[in-house]
C-alpha cells in the first residue's frame, strides 16, 4: 500500500547547468571575438595556397651541398647547447625543485621563494633570455647555453617539485620512524620515488631544449639558427629547407633516443 | 630510572586534529616493558593515533609518554631522532621503499645511526651488513637480497618490514595493523615472526590489531579502546564477550 514518490535525478544543479551554459557560450564569444580581433586580411588569405605551392617549389630540390659547408658544424654547436643548457638547468633546478615541493620542505616563505624563482623563469621565453645573456656575454653560444639554462629551471624544477609532492607517504614515515636525519630520509625515501620522474622530465626538457636552441641564432645566440637566418637572408630557400630537415632528424632521432632510455629506467 | 626498564607510561594524552574534536581523549595508560601488548577497537577510534603517538609521526596534542625518564611527547630535532632510533615500527602497507632492493631496505633500518653522506654512497657498515644478511636468513628472504621490493608477495614485504625495524635494534617495536593486509596463515606466521624475533632479543610489542582470536592468541596484555578512551586493560584470559561489547557495540557479531 506504500506509496513511492517519484524519484527524480539530475546530473546537474540548474545553477550547475546555467554556469556549465554560460562556460561554453563565453568560450564561443572568445573565439569569434579573436578571429576579428587579429583582422585576417581575405585577400592573403585566398591566395595562402598558391603562395605555400610557391614556397615548396622554391624550397625543392635542396641545397644538399650546403649541409657540409654550414650546417654541420652549426648542428654540433646547437646540441651542445642544448646539452650543456641542459646540465646547468638541472643543477639550478634541483634544489629550486625540492624547495618548492611542500611535503620536503614545510616552510611557507622558501615554497613561495621557489615559486617566484620557477615562475620567474618560465615566464621569460628562452629567446628573451638569450637577448638578455647577449647583452652580457656577447653573442655566441655561451649566450645560447645560459638562455636555454635559465628558461629550464622553470619547467624541471616546477615538475620535480610536484612529482616529490606525489611522492607516497609511507615509505617516508617508515624511515623518519627509524630515526634518520631529514637528508637520509631524502636520498632513501623521496628520491627512489621520484628518480624515474626526473630522468623523464630530463630528458623531456633535453629535447625540447634541442629545438628550442634551434631558434636561438635568430638572435645571435649561436648554432642551427644562425645558419637558417643566413640562408633566409639571402631568400636561399633551397638552404632554409636543408635546414628544416636536418632539425626534423635530429628531433626524431632524439625522440627515439628519449623513449629508449625512459623504458630502461623506470 | 632503570635503562633496563622499557615500558611506557602515558599520562593524559589528548589528541586533535580539528581543534575540539579529540581522538583521543586524555588516555592514562601502563605498557608493560615485556610480551606483547594488543590495542583492539573498532576502526576511527584511535589506535593508530595512540601508536603514532609514541614514536611521533603524529604530534600529540596533550599530554606526556614517559619512556625510560623521557617525555617522547616533548622532544623535537636530534633528541626526538634519537629517541626515533630505539623505537622499531612495522605498518599495515608495509611502508618499503618500493624502488630499492630487499637489502637496501632492510639496511634504511640504520640511516639512524649511519651519515647522510655513507648512506647515499651506499656504504654502511659491514656490522650492519652482517646483521641484515643474518635477519634476512631469520625471515626466510635470503635468497630474495637483490630483488627489488616491488616485485614481492604481501607477506614477503611484511618480512623485509619487521627486518627493517629489528635491524634497528629497538628497545620497544610498534605495530600498526600489520596483518590487517595479509591472509589468515600469513597473517599467524608474520605474527611468529615477530614474536619470535622481539621475544629472543626482550623487545616488548605493541601491536594495533583487528582480529581478537588473533591477539589472544599471540598477546599476553590486551587494551581495549573504544570512542578515543581506554576500556579494557587486561590479560586475553579476562577479555569476556561483555567487554567485546563493550569494545565494539552491538553483539551481532559475536558467534
Amino acid at each position: 500500500m506504500s506509496t513511492h514518490a517519484i524519484r527524480r535525478w539530475e546530473r546537474f544543479t540548474p545553477e550547475q547547468r546555467f554556469l556549465r551554459f554560460a562556460f561554453y557560450f563565453i568560450s564561443v564569444a572568445a573565439i569569434v571575438f579573436s578571429i576579428k580581433n587579429i583582422e585576417v586580411i581575405p585577400e592573403f588569405l585566398y591566395d595562402a595556397p598558391e603562395q605555400l605551392a610557391d614556397f615548396f617549389q622554391r624550397m625543392w630540390p635542396m641545397d644538399t651541398a650546403y649541409y657540409q659547408k654550414s650546417v654541420h658544424a652549426a648542428l654540433i654547436e646547437t646540441l651542445n647547447i642544448a646539452t650543456l643548457g641542459t646540465l646547468l638547468s638541472l643543477t639550478m633546478s634541483i634544489p629550486v625543485g625540492i624547495m618548492a615541493a611542500r611535503n620536503v620542505v614545510p616552510i611557507k616563505p622558501l615554497n613561495m621563494l621557489a615559486q617566484l624563482i620557477l615562475v620567474s623563469s618560465r615566464s621569460v621565453n628562452t629567446l628573451v633570455w638569450a637577448l638578455l645573456f647577449i647583452a652580457i656575454f656577447g653573442p655566441g653560444a655561451m649566450a645560447g647555453t645560459m638562455a636555454i639554462a635559465f628558461r629550464s629551471i622553470g619547467f624541471v624544477g616546477k615538475l620535480l617539485g610536484e612529482a616529490l609532492e606525489e611522492a607516497n607517504r609511507g615509505p617516508i614515515d617508515a624511515l623518519t620512524a627509524t630515526g634518520a636525519p631529514p637528508t637520509s630520509v631524502f636520498l632513501k625515501g623521496y628520491w627512489p620515488q621520484v628518480m624515474p620522474s626526473f630522468v623523464s622530465i630530463a630528458l623531456f626538457r633535453w629535447d625540447i631544449n634541442v629545438r628550442e636552441s634551434a631558434v636561438l641564432g635568430l638572435v645571435g645566440a649561436g648554432g642551427i639558427g644562425m645558419a637558417m637566418d643566413t640562408a633566409m637572408n639571402l631568400f636561399r630557400w633551397d638552404q632554409v629547407a636543408v635546414v628544416l630537415s636536418t632539425i626534423f632528424v635530429v628531433v626524431i632521432i632524439a625522440e627515439i633516443a628519449v623513449s629508449a632510455i625512459r623504458r630502461r629506467i623506470i | 630510572m632503570n635503562p633496563l626498564d622499557r615500558s611506557i607510561q602515558i599520562r593524559g594524552l589528548t589528541k586533535e586534529y580539528k581543534k575540539g574534536v579529540p581522538v583521543l581523549k586524555g588516555i592514562d595508560l601502563d605498557i608493560p616493558g615485556d610480551g606483547i601488548t594488543a590495542i583492539i577497537g573498532p576502526s576511527g577510534t584511535g589506535k593508530s593515533t595512540l601508536i603514532r603517538c609514541i614514536n611521533r609521526l603524529i604530534d600529540p596534542t596533550a599530554g606526556q609518554i614517559l619512556f625510560q625518564g623521557q617525555d617522547l611527547a616533548k622532544l623535537s630535532g636530534v633528541p626526538l631522532r634519537e629517541a626515533r632510533r630505539r623505537i622499531g615500527m612495522v605498518f599495515q602497507e608495509y611502508n618499503l621503499v618500493e624502488r630499492l632492493t630487499v637489502m637496501e631496505n632492510v639496511l634504511t633500518g640504520r640511516l639512524g645511526y649511519v651519515s647522510a653522506f655513507r648512506a647515499w654512497l651506499r656504504k654502511f657498515p659491514q656490522d650492519d651488513i652482517d646483521e641484515a644478511f643474518a635477519l634476512l636468513d631469520a625471515v626466510g628472504l635470503g635468497n630474495f637480497v637483490n630483488q627489488r621490493a616491488d616485485g614481492l608477495s604481501g607477506g614477503q614485504r611484511q618480512r623485509v618490514g619487521i627486518a627493517r625495524a629489528i635491524m634497528q635494534r629497538p628497545e620497544i617495536l610498534l605495530a600498526d595493523e600489520p596483518t590487517s593486509s595479509l591472509d589468515p596463515k600469513t597473517s599467524v606466521e608474520i605474527m611468529e615472526i615477530m614474536a619470535e624475533m622481539a621475544g629472543t632479543r626482550n623487545i616488548p610489542i605493541i601491536v594495533n590489531i583487528h582480529n581478537v582470536a588473533l591477539a589472544k592468541r599471540f598477546c599476553q596484555r590486551m587494551i581495549g579502546m573504544t570512542g578515543g578512551k581506554v576500556v579494557f586493560n587486561g590479560s586475553p584470559a579476562e577479555l569476556t564477550d561483555d567487554h567485546l561489547k563493550e569494545i565494539y557495540g552491538g553483539e551481532d557479531w559475536l558467534e
